[in-house]
This record gives C-alpha cells, sequence and structure tokens, in this order.
C-alpha cells in the first residue's frame, strides 16, 4: 500500500505555505517533500550572498518568482568596509537568467550591480516586474534606461540610497507608452533632473501607481502638476521644497495636497521653506509615516506639523527636533510605533547648537505605548534615563542607541551606562536588535550575555575592557545572528573559545580590535565551514602571528571560499604559503 | 569549557598565547598599539593619557551613512578676501576641481590668480587663495587631491596685498 501523498496534493497544501521557515521545515521532512517543496518555492531569501553559490539556488528553486540578496556587511554603510571588497550581483543574475527564467522580482541591498547586471535582466525575463535596490552602486542612469525600454509590465523601479552615476535624466524618457503597469518608482537619490513633461505623461498612464518618490531636481511648481496626475497616491517623496512660489502657484499645491486621501507616507522634504510647511497641514493626520530626516525644518515649525499626525507609526528626523519636540510627538503621535533621530550635525559642519539628550526619548517612551524601535543620535544619556524607558517600554524590540562621544559616561553620575543596558535587556524581552554606545566596561556585556536571549543583531563600538566581554557574548546570547564590533580591545581568546558559536550565526564583523593574525590563521583552519576574511590593506606575508590585523568578517557558507577576493582580502585558502600559525600553547 | 567568574590573573594562566614562549612583552606592546588611544582610564576622570580622536577624525563615526551626510550638510564655507569689507559664502559641492572653484571666486572678488605649481605655489598675482582645514590649520589651496580639500575645508581666506608678498618670497 502506498502511504506517500501523491505529489500533487502535497503541492497544493503547499501552495498554502507562504512563510521561508516553515518551508525549509518542510523541506526535511523526507526526500519527495523535498523535491516538492524545492519546485513550489516562489521566494528565495539569501542574506549572505557568499553563504550559498548562485548555481546551488538557481537548481533547487527553479520555479522561484523572487529574488531577495544582501551583499556587503552592515558595517560597509559607514565606510569601513574597503572599496573592492565584494557582493557583486552579475552571478546571481547570470544564474537565475540561465535556470529560473520565471523570476520577476529582484531585491539587492549592499551589492555591486552593474549596467551590464541591469542590462542582463532587461534581456533576461521577459515579464520582470520588479526591481528594488538599496544601498547598491556601480550602475549608471544608462542602466536604468535598459530596464524603462525592456520591461514592458514593470510594476516596481525603487533605488533606496544608491550611489549611482548620474549621466542625466535621460533614462526616464525610455518608458514606452505602452507601460501603464507602474505601481511605484523611486528615484529619489539621484541628482539630474528628468524631463518634466516624460514624468507626467509616465504618471497620467499609470492608474495604479502607489508610490512616487522624485528626486530633489523635481521642483516644487512641478510637484502641483504631478500630485494633480495621482492624487491616489498612498506614498510621496517630494523633491526640493524650496522654490519661491506665487501665491496662486502655492493655493493650487495646497489644494491639490488637500485632494491626496490616500497618502500614508511622506519624504524627501528637501530645502524646506517653514513658509511651506502649511501646505502640508491637511495630509498629515492620515500619515503614518513621516520622513523628515533630509529636511532641514526647526522646531517650532516641526511643532506644528507632528501636533497633526495623530496617526503617526513611523517618525524618522533630525536632532534639529531637539527634546521639546519630541514632547510634542509624545503627547500627539499616540500610536507611533519606530523613532529614528537623526545627528544633523554629522560632517563636523554643525552651524546649529542642538544638543539631544536622553530627555527626549525618555518623553517617547512615557507618552508612546506602541513604540517597539528606536534609533537615536544624541550627546548624553544616563542610566536612570535607560531604567526608565525600559520600564516604560518592555515591548521595545529595537533599541539602538548613539551617544556620539565615544566613551561618554553618565552625565549625571559619570559612571558607566552598564546599568543603563542593563535594565534595557532584562525588561525588553522580546529585543532583537541592540546597538550600545558611551563608557561600557565588561559588566554591560555580561548584563547582555546574561539577558539578550532573544538578541538577534548586536553592534558594539569603543567599548569594554577585555576577551571577558565577547565573551560573555558568544556564550550567552542565544539568538544571535549578527555581531558587529569595532575599535574594542576584545581579542584572540574569546574568539577561538567559541569558535563552534560562530557557526550558528549569519555573520561576525570586527575592525579595529586586537584579534592577531595567528588567531584568525588557527580559526579558519578549525572551522572549514567559516569564511574567516582578513580585511587589511597592508601586505600579511611578512607579518608575524602576533601583530592585530584591520578588520576580520567571519561568516558560514556552504559555498566554501569565495573567487573573487580583491587583493586585501586575504584567507587561508587564497594564501596558504602563509600557513598554520605557530601557537605556543604554555 | 566554561568560564568560571575569572579575574585576569586566571585567564592569562590558561589562555593561548601567540608567538614564542617569552614573548609576553610584544602581546602586552600589541594590546597598547591596536587599541591607540581611544582607551580610557575608567578611574581618573581628569587625566587623559592622550588626546582621544574628536568625532570628525574617526572613520565612519558617527554611524550614519555617508550617503546621508553627503545629502544632508550643504558645505557651505566663508570665503574672505583681505581688503574686501565683507565675506561671501559659496557652496564647496558645487565645483567639482580646482580650476573651477578658482574660477568663481576670481569671478566673486574680481581679481585674477596667478599660476598653480606644485613647487612654488600661486606665482605672479600676489593673490594667494588659502583654507582652514578640519585641524585647524592654514593651507594654500590646491595641495592636496580636490575630494580630500573639499571635505576637509572649513573656511576660506584668499590673501593679497603685503602678506601674500611675504609669502611669495618666503616660497
Amino acid at each position: 500500500m502506498d502511504l506517500r501523498l501523491p505529489s500533487k496534493v502535497l503541492e497544493h497544501i503547499l501552495s498554502f505555505v507562504d512563510s521561508n521557515e516553515d518551508r525549509n521545515s518542510v523541506s526535511l521532512v523526507c526526500k519527495s517533500w523535498f523535491e516538492t517543496e524545492r519546485r513550489t518555492r516562489k521566494r528565495v531569501f539569501v542574506r549572505n550572498c557568499y553563504a550559498v553559490t548562485p548555481e546551488a539556488v538557481a537548481r533547487r528553486f527553479p520555479e522561484t518568482r523572487s529574488l531577495t540578496l544582501k551583499g556587503k556587511p552592515h558595517f560597509a554603510d559607514y565606510n569601513l568596509v574597503p572599496d573592492g571588497w565584494g557582493g557583486y550581483a552579475w552571478p546571481w543574475i547570470e544564474a537565475m537568467a540561465a535556470k529560473c527564467p520565471s523570476l520577476d522580482e529582484l531585491r539587492l541591498k549592499r551589492m555591486v550591480v552593474t549596467d551590464e547586471c541591469l542590462e542582463k535582466i532587461a534581456a533576461s525575463f521577459k515579464d520582470f516586474k520588479v526591481l528594488v535596490l538599496t544601498s547598491c552602486e556601480g550602475f549608471s542612469t544608462d542602466g536604468l534606461a535598459a530596464i524603462a525600454v525592456a520591461c514592458s509590465n514593470l510594476r516596481e523601479l525603487e533605488l533606496r540610497e544608491c550611489i549611482v552615476e548620474d549621466l542625466g535624466g535621460d533614462w526616464l524618457s525610455y518608458f514606452p507608452e505602452t507601460l501603464t503597469s507602474l505601481v511605484s518608482l523611486d528615484f529619489s537619490c539621484l541628482d539630474s533632473e528628468v524631463k518634466l513633461s516624460d514624468l507626467e505623461r509616465l504618471v497620467s498612464r499609470s492608474p495604479n501607481l502607489k508610490s512616487l518618490k522624485l528626486n530633489r531636481a523635481v521642483s516644487l511648481d512641478a510637484l502641483g502638476s504631478l500630485l494633480r496626475l495621482a492624487p491616489q497616491l498612498v506614498e510621496l517623496g517630494t523633491g526640493s521644497f524650496s522654490d519661491k512660489l506665487d501665491q496662486e502657484a502655492v493655493s493650487k499645491l495646497s489644494q491639490a495636497f488637500s485632494e491626496m486621501k490616500e497618502l500614508k507616507s511622506l519624504s524627501g522634504l528637501w530645502d524646506v521653506l517653514p513658509e511651506y510647511i502649511p501646505l502640508l497641514y491637511s495630509v498629515c493626520p492620515g500619515l503614518t509615516s513621516l520622513n523628515l530626516s533630509y529636511a532641514t525644518v526647526q522646531m517650532p515649525d516641526l511643532v506644528e506639523l507632528l501636533t497633526r499626525c495623530s496617526n503617526l507609526q513611523k517618525l524618522w528626523v533630525m536632532d534639529l527636533i531637539e527634546d521639546k519636540g519630541l514632547e510634542v510627538v509624545a503627547s500627539s503621535c499616540k500610536e507611533l510605533r519606530e523613532l529614528r533621530v537623526f545627528p544633523s550635525g554629522a560632517e563636523g559642519l554643525n552651524d546649529t547648537n542642538v544638543a539631544m539628550t536622553e530627555q527626549g526619548l525618555v518623553s517617547v517612551s512615557e507618552g508612546c505605548p506602541n513604540l517597539e524601535s528606536v534609533l537615536y543620535f544624541c550627546v548624553q544619556f544616563t542610566n536612570a534615563a535607560m531604567v526608565t524607558i525600559a520600564r516604560n517600554r518592555p515591548n521595545l524590540t529595537c533599541f539602538r542607541l548613539c551617544v556620539m562621544e565615544p566613551f561618554s559616561p553618565d552625565h549625571k553620575t559619570q559612571q558607566p551606562l552598564d546599568e543603563g543596558f542593563k535594565a534595557i535587556v532584562e525588561r525588553c524581552k522580546d529585543l532583537q536588535r541592540l546597538s550600545v554606545s558611551g563608557l561600557l566596561t565588561n559588566k554591560a556585556f555580561e548584563y547582555i550575555g546574561t539577558h539578550g536571549k532573544k538578541l538577534r543583531m548586536l553592534s558594539i563600538a569603543f567599548a569594554g575592557d577585555s576577551d571577558l566581554m565577547l565573551h560573555h557574548l558568544l556564550s550567552g546570547c542565544e539568538s544571535l545572528n549578527k555581531l558587529e564590533i569595532r575599535d574594542c580591545p576584545f581579542g584572540d581568546t574569546a574568539l577561538l573559545e567559541n569558535a563552534a558559536k560562530l557557526e550558528t550565526m549569519r555573520s561576525l564583523w570586527m575592525s579595529s580590535c586586537c584579534v592577531s593574525f595567528g588567531a584568525c590563521k588557527l580559526l579558519s583552519q578549525k572551522m572549514p565551514k567559516l569564511n574567516v576574511e582578513v580585511i587589511d590593506e597592508h601586505p600579511l606575508e611578512t607579518r608575524p602571528d602576533s601583530s592585530p590585523v584591520e578588520r576580520i568578517y567571519i561568516y558560514r557558507t556552504l559555498a566554501g571560499p569565495r573567487l573573487d577576493m580583491p587583493e586585501f582580502v586575504w584567507t587561508t585558502q587564497k594564501n596558504p604559503e602563509i600557513g598554520v600559525s605557530h601557537l605556543a600553547i604554555k | 569549557m566554561t568560564y568560571e567568574k575569572v579575574n585576569e590573573l586566571n585567564l592569562k594562566d590558561t589562555e593561548l598565547r601567540l608567538g614564542l614562549p617569552g614573548t609576553e612583552q610584544a602581546k602586552e606592546e600589541q594590546e597598547v598599539s591596536c587599541v591607540r588611544s581611544n582607551k580610557r582610564q575608567l578611574q581618573s576622570d581628569n587625566e587623559e593619557e592622550s588626546t582621544p580622536p574628536t568625532k570628525t577624525q574617526i572613520v565612519g563615526w558617527p554611524p550614519v551613512r555617508s550617503y546621508r551626510k553627503n545629502n544632508n550638510s550643504v558645505s557651505y564655507v566663508k570665503v574672505s578676501m583681505d581688503g574686501a569689507p565683507y565675506l561671501r559664502k559659496i557652496d564647496l559641492k558645487t565645483y567639482k576641481n580646482y580650476p573651477e572653484l578658482l574660477k568663481a571666486l576670481e569671478n566673486m572678488f574680481k581679481f585674477t590668480i596667478g599660476e598653480y605649481s606644485e613647487r612654488e605655489g600661486y606665482k605672479g598675482s600676489g593673490v594667494i587663495p588659502t583654507y582652514e582645514d578640519k585641524d585647524g590649520d592654514w593651507m594654500l589651496v590646491g595641495d592636496v587631491p580636490w575630494d580630500m580639500f573639499s571635505s576637509s575645508c572649513k573656511r576660506l581666506r584668499i590673501m593679497k596685498g603685503s602678506d601674500a608678498l611675504a609669502l611669495d618670497s618666503a616660497l
């Protein structure tokens, strides 16, 4: 009697299984379930592009429609990863083009994407629909033109904070007149001006357009006509908000905004002049997401805006809001879930004397019961404030605190901030992401290791006293997936002691720490399923084992050593002549 | 193997050492050098063993995406010209290289500048463009690559007259 479930039945059942976590479990049941599952998986997520080969993925999931890939480590965002390290999209696009013709969605983050890649996408996937590039680089506006001209059913084209070689605004004009399927367009990171008439025509023939994010070059005047053509927008990123408009133009723009009944998300607002802020009042009550992080809006104007945003769930703002402004947020934005406060003086060219302190965040933690995600840049903090915040908001899932001066103690007691972070990890039992800063001793990390059981991602800079810190984290944080550390006196012992832990994590980054070359070699030998990359701009051949390396990036992989390493990336496999480390065990 | 709460002393007894026996000192030196001057003593609030680097000097700090930095801070710098009654402000980001910048300055202040050479600076016209960098030092415009200049320039000063002549002859 054949007790196996017919594959057609299994296929039908699996069509209801959406989550890849569940599908991963399904695939482990038996061979025939593995086969059926792999043939029916529609969305694939590869969160480290070097953890597996493109060919293996393409072979295993031939019917996949959507691929999401991440390349460079997170600290690449802060210029800690030298150019040329890797993260190339090409091999993936090539492999998918060969084996997965149904692919219609590609989402890439921190990868190097060239014009050839974009041309290949345009040529290979007949029904290509969605291209979302986040923090990518390596392509020009010519590549965009290739996508625009060829993808006749394109739905989403989003360039989020990419570095694009901008050869002009012509690319937009390549969208054919027959393209009417556009749902989302984001070119906010481009510099050049696009032809307004082409943009207007594109918008008017896109009845499904829900999200439009313009670049800075689109004037306020142009915005008016675009809004009149697309009052159905749910997400809007304006261009520059600073032209001098006459009274008639202003009232027409005001009218256009008030027609936008569906608008939920607003961003852009570059150079916004205070006199134009009232133009936004009519959309404020409907907003759930407001990104003012590029808008140099000062306090009094900010208050006027925020008091009207009673449904706001996500707020990104610059520290120009000050503590007082956050008090207003606390009393007006009761639905707030996510708050990010960015430093306005990041380049050291701060003309305004803004001092963001712990007060602002304490107010928000008191006033906003749904607050779960925080990114907060400030100049000072206290343990007492963190204790209060933890007590108010045990529902926090993401807490990223950046006190900007390294080694800053509690500014009232001059003590390390150990006790504050202890309160956070103790109380916030669902905390998944944590970034620490300020003066911290080993104790802080002992607490994190003891209590941070759900912690998946941890970022540390300028902290701690010794190896014990790293040991506490690696041995205590059971769910740890990504750990990134810079400028801490962590060294070899903890790393080697906890080597096995590294196979349970996606990746570990350490830069400007005290990891010796010898330890890297030894770790590499001990753990063949890890890629141990030493990223050091000075040659390693003549280095003694005891010398510290500039950066290490360690990640688990099924793919073995990668073949695209530049000369400043060293691995045991690449340079076997450097050989085994000479350890003296006392 | 579990770590009990060991103090530093026990750790040293059991730790794997790298390097040949008898090179204890080398390791300590290595630790100091790799942490550089970043470490501050907990005990002494007032004493600093060395000046900690300011936040503008540390790479990638504060941890804000450089994309965000570039777009946010408009790099306006003040420009003064010896003898001119008031200062001007220019946005350095609107220029891609030195010739463009110098041309703009020439137009703004109605002067002509001499030819630049690495050895001799600006010769000929008695006008010398200088700038103050992030460290507070006054430098000659043109010596460093453009990108380095535009990210470290805090203000410009166009020297002329007797100051310039003195510099000219010194070079």
